[in-house]
């Protein structure tokens, strides 16, 4: 296969990235990046908070997972030059039995090998779902984020056989604000209560039904499904609301990562008869899914562009680097990457 | 319509050691001269991309253009000049006899010897020579730069925050690059050792475009083990 050189820009070590020259194959779809968005999980990488052996098994790497491109060049004849991709980071690497986002033959990309910092990357041709023109390219470059709220969601109605009539959010940073914004979307007759900590953040949630700091629920408040989003330790705290809340027979669906292992208290899930869900990265059906929704229901692009905190206009390594620091430092909101890199 | 000149017309006297000139040898697991080419292949804003070789080089150049890259018939081979600007030259009348100049007519001019010339760059020159007319791809000078013109003694050191180091692409607008290299004295003609200057000597504008320090020009011995270490070590 003809491979052509290209220059990818990785995490070396925490906080220093550099240039390195690598190949990539022309047998699929080459995409330049254009917009690309920081995740808690890139930070991570960055700032050397995973465990050593981790960062020495996985650096060097490029990092981001999340971005939207132009096509530069296809073999397969399925998109144009030009066209607006968003790229898909996981990557299957072979048939399983369950969803590829779970899949143990699957990678992904900022995480197994390299993400999207990098002059070109080349994707295979269902790795890319094409965007409308006029998508908001800020709000685009999160869409795995939506995504991933949007495959969670999905699983939910499959799971789900109680009344959805009260539907619980913890947390009330950027995946709790998405996941809310699309629970009100797929069920408009549902009541969506969002529980967080910070009154800042609770204030932007506009579009649910009610919003509550967790130190402060009312005692008969009851609810019948729980989407947690909070991760971290923090976690914990957040699971044993959720169980004192929640209905028989309800749902607990889990989103937020924590490096920690979290303890659950089991007795109450058996005497309410509770199922829990994990939920970790997506598909190309959910990546199809946002943007037939977004497609559909232009107005939720109001909501989304809430979320972009920073736009920071990459030239070189170092401003890499500093909008890593900058989004470090934001307590809300998604760090955008204009990649001129 | 806009052309890329690849310029692989040196001979490489400052390689040494051997007499393939320096674009035909191997890096990874090709001709350097054809890393450089596919950075224009697939971007397909480029209409035609001319690669300008000497006389003698001009039937291997086609044959390792079909190994590699295959029949198309958008690269053109053609021999190159006694000079750079001969060179240049000869790519532009090439252009007018085959397809004509117009007004937005644009040229894209590259060393064969830097392969690792990104798509941002090129796209910022394509950008640039459209927008500006003329552009040159460069990098801040890191060194502090001396001027000595007997190269015994220091004439000056001039303030390095003004002084870039030049790579390429090197992009204009053929039109405006013919009729200034049209107007060009015998005495003008012999100063230049650099595409830009044609511009500068003319008091026309000359756009910036920031380059890359992987963007290296494979001069000597040590460049080319250099950069096979570096594709090399990606396995690693």
């Amino acid at each position: 296969m003809i491979k052509m050189i290209n220059i990818v820009y990785r995490l070396k070590s925490p906080k220093f990235f550099e240039e390195s020259i690598d190949e990539i194959e022309l047998d699929g779809v080459i995409v330049r990046p254009s917009h690309l968005s920081i995740c808690q999980a890139d930070q991570r990488y960055y700032q050397g908070s995973r465990p050593a052996e981790v960062l020495e098994k996985k650096l060097p790497m490029a990092l981001i997972h999340e971005g939207i491109g132009e096509v530069v060049f296809d073999n397969s004849g399925e998109f144009k030059s030009g066209d607006k991709v968003v790229m898909i980071p996981n990557t299957p690497m072979g048939e399983d039995v369950c969803r590829a986002n779970y899949s143990y033959n699957s990678k992904f990309r900022g995480s197994g090998f390299d993400g999207f910092t990098s002059d070109l990357v080349k994707m295979d041709s269902d790795r890319l779902v094409k965007l409308p023109d006029d998508f908001n390219p800020h709000v685009s470059a999160f869409i795995e984020l939506i995504s991933v709220a949007y495959q969670g969601i999905s699983k939910f109605s499959e799971i789900a056989i109680t009344p959805k009539d009260v539907l619980g959010v913890w947390g009330d940073g950027n995946l709790g604000f998405i996941t809310a914004l699309f629970l009100k979307e797929k069920f408009p007759e549902s009541k969506v209560l969002v529980f967080g900590k910070h009154l800042d953040n609770l204030n932007l949630f506009s579009f649910v039904d009610g919003t509550y700091q967790i130190h402060n629920v009312p005692d008969d408040l009851a609810i019948d499904h729980a989407f947690e989003c909070v991760g971290s330790s923090a976690s914990q705290s957040a699971i044993d609301q959720i169980i004192d809340l929640i209905n028989p027979q309800g749902t607990i669906n889990l989103f937020g990562v924590s490096e920690y292992p979290i303890p659950i208290n089991t007795r109450m899930v058996l005497e309410k008869g509770l199922a829990i869900q994990g939920n970790s990265r997506s598909e190309r059906e959910d990546f199809i899914g946002v943007v037939e929704t977004l497609e559909q229901n232009p107005q939720l692009f109001e909501h989304l562009e809430k979320l972009v905190t920073n736009i920071c206009v990459i030239h070189s390594l170092n401003d890499l680097k500093e909008a890593f620091d900058k989004d470090y430092i934001s307590h809300f909101g998604k760090t955008i990457l204009r990649w001129n890199k | 319509m806009i052309f890329a000149a690849i310029l692989a017309g040196g001979i490489g006297s400052r390689m040494g050691g051997t007499d393939t000139p320096k674009q035909f040898l191997t890096l990874g697991n090709k001709p350097v001269i054809i890393h450089t080419i596919e950075k224009f292949v697939i971007n397909e804003n480029i209409d035609k991309i001319i690669v300008l070789t000497p006389n003698n080089f001009i039937n291997h150049t086609n044959h390792l253009i079909k190994e590699y890259i295959g029949d198309n018939e958008d690269i053109i081979v053609i021999e190159g000049g006694q000079t750079r600007n001969d060179t240049l030259m000869n790519s532009i009348k090439y252009i007018d006899e085959n397809f004509g100049i117009d007004d937005d007519s644009i040229i894209l001019t590259h060393d064969s010897v830097r392969p690792f010339v990104t798509h941002r760059i090129i796209e910022d020159n394509i950008y640039a020579a459209k927008k500006y007319g003329a552009c040159d791809t460069v990098i801040p000078a890191t060194d502090t730069i001396v001027e000595s013109v007997n190269g015994e003694t220091i004439e000056s050191i001039p303030v390095r925050d003004y002084y870039y180091q030049g790579q390429t692409p090197q992009s204009f607008n053929i039109k405006k690059l013919f009729n200034l290299m049209s107007s060009l004295t015998e005495a003008e003609t012999n100063i230049l050792t650099d595409a830009c200057k044609i511009f500068t000597l003319k008091d026309e504008d000359v756009h910036l475009v920031k380059g890359e320090v992987t963007n290296i020009k494979i001069t000597y011995p040590y460049d080319l083990k250099l950069a096979n270490t570096i594709l090399d070590d990606k396995n690693d």
